[in-house]
């Protein structure tokens, strides 16, 4: 009903643009030789007793070079700006103002952090006895910063994106968590495969270092703590360690990209996500299976690279998932980037778009065995995106024959 | 006989099913009665204390009642209520199996004070950091607010009452919101992935923190007494929209199918169109072009000539800057035309719903095509004389409505402009 497979006479569409900033740093070149290097960073201390993946800090001006624009944006907007830039300068279009002024963006995001002085003041004042009735709003209105919540709205990624670099096509933000993510590309892939876009721009951005998103995930019990352990040898301690990561890509109908000489990363082939109800053991697991149906033909040389959490019961379904399909080699995005959230689905295509552009899958990083080395080039990754509460996504990203 | 395509080839999309709520109240014919009387669903909060507060009325609606009250659950429950009253009147699909996607527009989630507060409590001391409230948030004992505060939660409760088809889409573009949820919608119908498409568009956040947060943009009127005044759209005394709560839902359809199945069309999708401006993270390009750019986009998606259009659903949110940029804007894409096409707000009545509004005013767009009848924009006592709109001011006017443009244009630079009709063009 939602899928986005590719029919017969439908335009092919090319990924001709990756922008990465992660924890392991910025840009293609960083972030592959950490992978090979199977570099990991993770602060256990700054959050104990929780983890996070911090973003290797970035020079900001690069690609937002007004400090007023800065200004007016909190950490996950800057993280997600500069990424996207990145994705615009990888495709060659930075600055192209004929095709900026008609690209189409599909943006996956959450909110912007809180200002957790502003909270805690309010909290205790009240603790120590303050209650009057107007006391909440008058702190509210003396205390928050007038523009913190353009810096707090979901759709203000996108507004920042397309005011640095001057973006004039639509803007459509999804929110809802990791599927958010699938269903940006899943969108933005059949607006072109259909010929209603040429070009578009998708992604997401995360702050993992923020103590008010932990708090929300603590409620759930979703937090990791205490000590660091890839993703599959979490069964018995389970959890995500949240991530700071942007993630942008460059969708283009093949036609648009030849025309102008852009070379393709890959071509992503298909988007399908649905909503498992998650009632009962092995719904999950369900959906995982028919998606996997729902995909193009797999025949050619293959591999996974899934956005499991760590979070129980999802990751145990999405083992039992992947354990049918156990000769395609598998690795985690969650173990080496954090957990990213809404950015965890984009960040999967980028990095099987780069994987298979680089001739090779990028090597394990496990200690249970669930992922295996792989010989020879990839042609066909399947990105798996399973919410650590609701959702499940998949994409088909296949090399360019 | 009308055909299933449109000009550019595409399926016609119909309307056959709306449900709505707002301050006025619950349903389609409550609030069409309301609306053309005239009356305004503006009134003093009470729903938490206004002491300190600069703006002290909203459109809010408390008719609906939510235990634990949330500003996401009020959103979720109007949700409900309006997907209700749309799938009762389209008849479609059975109880708890719509064939479909949802595409949902809904404010952006996080957690609130009463929640925030309830943490601060339990710590249990007069002094405390973000880490206390942190160490004490796990256990299990507030799991529900993880389920609650999770940006998915409304559209995942909703796909799973209604029994929508694939993922449902949570999506935000500001003020837009509505407008574009009714988009996708379109646009998945238009490509063939499916012959429905639910579209429901809420918004239930009068809280404090909100209402601080527009007040310190200067974004709201402060005409605070009487509260049903404070809206003046296109007045020269507007100082600032209302805040409001509310929630539309439509049953979009193939008219292929739609008429397969023998369905009453209320109305037409004729046109959608979107462009952003870059401008600026709140203030539109001084000189239009997006929002020209928009309207122009939405004719041509339409098929349709300025000519065509004869009413305007205006943004109209009765900013100073808001009405002036919609007047000039307009004014560049119909010319001379535009003396002869009655405009109108809403928001005059029902405050701006925010994230509902696109929704909610192409409802009441689809209700003036059906009853023939523009309803007012109140509170016009004192015309804006830069702003030459033909306003339906104060009392609702018969008038021959064939097709209706209907705008929505939101902080990050989203505008978005819809075009409806009673039958296929």
């Amino acid at each position: 009903m939602t899928d986005t497979a590719s029919k017969p006479g439908q335009t092919e569409v090319w990924i001709t643009g990756i922008g990465l900033a992660t924890s392991l740093g910025e840009g293609l070149d960083a972030n592959w030789a950490a992978l090979q290097e199977k570099r990991i960073n993770v602060d256990e201390k700054g959050f104990a007793p929780f983890i996070v993946h911090p973003l290797l800090p970035v020079s900001f001006d690069s690609q937002i070079p007004k400090k007023g624009d800065q200004r007016q944006m909190e950490a996950w907007q800057r993280i997600g700006v500069y990424a996207a830039g990145l994705a615009l300068d990888s495709a060659g279009i930075k600055g192209n103002k004929d095709i900026l002024s008609k690209i189409d963006m599909v943006v996956a995001a959450g909110g912007g952090e809180r200002d957790l002085n502003v909270d805690t003041g309010v909290l205790t004042a009240e603790a120590k006895g303050a209650n009057a009735p107007g006391f909440l709003n008058e702190r509210l209105m003396s205390d928050l910063r007038p523009t913190l919540f353009l810096a707090q709205l979901s759709n203000l990624l996108a507004g920042n994106i397309a005011i640095v670099n001057g973006l004039g096509g639509t803007s459509r933000t999804f929110m809802g968590e990791e599927v958010a993510g699938a269903d940006a590309a899943r969108i933005a892939l059949s607006r072109i495969a259909s010929g209603e876009s040429d070009i578009a721009l998708v992604g997401g951005s995360h702050n993992g270092e923020r103590k008010d998103l932990m708090v929300l995930y603590e409620f759930g019990d979703f937090n990791l703590r205490d000590k660091f352990a890839p993703v599959w040898a979490r069964k018995d301690h389970a959890g995500f360690a949240l991530g700071s990561a942007g993630a942008f890509l460059v969708l283009e109908s093949k036609a648009h990209a030849e025309a102008r000489g852009a070379k393709p990363y890959a071509k992503l082939s298909s988007v399908v996500t649905d909503l498992a109800r998650r009632k009962q053991g092995g719904d999950m697991e369900a959906t995982l299976e028919k998606l996997w149906d729902k995909l193009p033909k797999r025949d050619g040389k293959g591999a996974i690279i899934s956005g499991a959490t760590g979070a129980e019961p999802a990751t145990s379904e999405e083992r039992g998932f992947l354990k049918k399909h156990a000769d395609f080699p598998v690795r985690a995005t969650g173990t080496m980037f954090g957990h990213t959230m809404e950015t965890q689905f984009p960040l999967g295509i980028a990095l099987a778009a780069l994987s298979i552009s680089r001739g090779a899958l990028f090597p394990p990083n496990d200690t249970t065995g669930t992922e295996i080395e792989m010989q020879g080039a990839p042609t066909q990754i399947v990105v798996v995106g399973a919410g650590h509460w609701r959702g499940e996504g998949m994409a088909l990203v296949e090399a360019i024959d | 006989m009308t055909a299933p395509r449109d000009k550019l080839g595409r399926p016609v999309v119909v309307v056959t099913g709306m449900g709505i709520t707002t301050s006025l109240g619950a349903g389609k014919a409550d609030n069409w009665s309301k609306l053309v009387a005239g009356e305004s669903g503006i009134r003093t909060i009470t729903r938490f204390p206004i002491d300190g507060l600069k703006t002290t009325m909203a459109g809010t609606v408390d008719f609906v009642s939510v235990d634990p009250f949330s500003s996401t659950g009020l959103s979720e429950r109007m949700a409900e209520l309006v997907t209700q009253e749309a799938l009762e009147q389209a008849g479609i699909g059975a109880n708890g199996d719509f064939p479909g996607p949802l595409f949902l527009a809904v404010a952006p989630v996080e957690v609130e004070w009463p929640q925030r507060r309830e943490l601060g409590r339990a710590v249990g001391a007069p002094d405390f950091t973000y880490d206390d409230l942190l160490r004490i948030s796990g256990g299990g004992k507030y799991s529900a607010y993880h389920h609650r505060f999770m940006f998915g939660s409304v559209a995942a409760h909703l796909a799973e009452t209604f029994g929508t088809k694939g993922s449902p889409i949570s999506l935000s573009t500001a003020c837009a919101s509505g407008a574009t949820s009714i988009q996708l919608g379109v646009e998945a119908i238009r490509r063939g992935e499916t012959d429905a498409a639910l579209c429901v568009a809420t918004d239930g956040t009068v809280n404090p923190e909100a209402l601080v947060r527009f007040s310190l943009l200067s974004a709201l009127s402060t005409q605070n007494d009487p509260p049903q005044a404070a809206s003046r759209p296109f007045s020269k005394n507007r100082d600032g929209f209302v805040m409001a709560e509310g929630a539309g839902a439509l049953v979009l359809e193939s008219y292929e199918a739609a008429t397969a199945r023998g369905a009453k069309i209320l109305g037409v999708i004729a046109g959608c169109g979107e462009l952003t401006d870059s401008f600026h993270r709140t203030r539109s390009s001084p000189d239009g072009k997006p929002i020209i750019g928009c309207m122009n986009k939405t004719l041509a998606d339409a098929g349709m000539t300025p000519d065509q259009i004869d009413h305007i659903n205006a943004h109209g949110t009765a900013t100073p800057e808001n009405d002036k940029m919609e007047y000039n804007t307009t004014s560049a894409v119909f010319g001379d035309l535009l003396q002869k096409i009655p405009v109108t707000s809403n928001k005059s009545m029902v405050g701006h719903t925010i994230s509902a509004a696109g929704a909610v005013e192409a409802i009441f767009s689809l209700l003036t095509l059906e009853h023939q009848r523009i309803p007012p924009t109140i509170n016009y006592d004192n015309p804006d004389p830069t702003i030459l709109f033909d306003v339906v001011g104060n009392k609702a006017r018969d008038a021959r409505v064939t097709a209706v443009m209907s705008n929505s244009f939101g902080f990050g630079g989203q505008n978005a402009s819809l075009i409806l009709t009673r039958e296929p063009a």
